[in-house]
């Protein structure tokens, strides 16, 4: 019993949640790029789901409770099910297996070679903490923090999305004038 | 080794870029939709991690606004492809050669 209250103190169990929970992210995110099983798109978007919900486990290791749970409402739920709902709307054919292109292959590992110099730089510009992280985010420090310094911005993305919710109902409609 | 800073930056910049390839090299427009929905999200675990080393909250609301926004640009994004669907019956980036020069 102590062995295991020890081992919860030092962050050991954090740390191999941290490595399990990262592994799983990374393997569905494959999964939904290049499932070398399927071409399906219902395939992808299944891995999708379980990529956002690994990765909101990896919010709940950084202590992001509320975003963990927003996570998981907005992204596996409801954006989720409109892919799936469009996905099953146009009744997509599998991809066929076309040749890739190599300037297709070339141009995203250049991209990719890219984005990792700049991962690179930034890796070496951190600073190592001083002190252990004690930040919480909890519901009520990020509600006061929303509705007191950013009302601003809130407000806009509220009207945005007023805007989008207009635009879609303009798009889909049978005849567009 | 500690689980820092360093690791979770890794992870989202290792879903980054499997992001980017999925754009770069998918055809199904679908399937780049959620390619793209993996690079915000490796944007959100930046954030956070950010966010949580550096003893700020800012970073979440920021993650916050990311996902709303998120949200709102697949509805439009989707309808568009729908849209789209209609007109031409294919949802293969191929088929969209209208506008090559």
């Amino acid at each position: 019993m102590e062995q295991i209250n020890n081992l919860v103190s030092s962050g050991a169990v954090e740390d191999v949640l941290f490595y399990l929970f990262a592994a799983l992210t990374l393997l569905c995110a494959i999964l939904v790029v290049a499932n070398p099983f399927s071409r399906n798109p219902v395939t992808s978007a299944m891995f999708l789901v379980l990529t956002i919900i690994s990765m909101s486990s990896l919010f709940l290791l950084l202590h992001a409770f509320f975003l963990a749970a927003v996570q998981i409402l907005v992204y596996a739920g409801a954006v989720m099910v409109l892919f799936v709902f469009i996905i099953m709307l146009l009744d997509l054919k599998e991809e066929q297996r076309r040749k890739i292109k190599l300037f297709g292959l070339v141009a995203g590992l250049v991209s990719v070679g890219i984005v990792a110099s700049i991962f690179v730089k930034s890796l070496a510009s951190i600073k190592p903490a001083a002190a252990a992280p004690a930040l919480e985010g909890e519901t009520y420090a990020l509600g006061k923090l929303l509705f007191t310094q950013y009302t601003l911005p809130f407000e806009i993305v509220s009207v945005l999305l007023l805007v989008a919710m207009v635009g879609v109902i303009l798009l889909s409609k049978k005849k567009l004038e | 080794m500690h689980v820092g800073l360093h690791h979770y930056l890794f992870v989202s910049f290792m879903l980054f870029s499997l992001g980017l390839l999925g754009v770069i090299m998918r055809r199904n427009l679908l399937v780049i939709y959620m390619s793209l929905e993996l690079m915000l999200n490796a944007a959100n675990l930046a954030l956070v991690s950010f966010s949580r080393f550096n003893n700020k909250l800012d970073g979440q609301v920021l993650v916050f606004f990311i996902i709303t926004v998120a949200a709102a640009e697949v509805a439009v994004g989707l309808a568009l492809i729908v849209a789209l669907y209609r007109k031409r019956q294919s949802a293969h980036v191929e088929d969209l050669t209208s506008m090559k020069l």
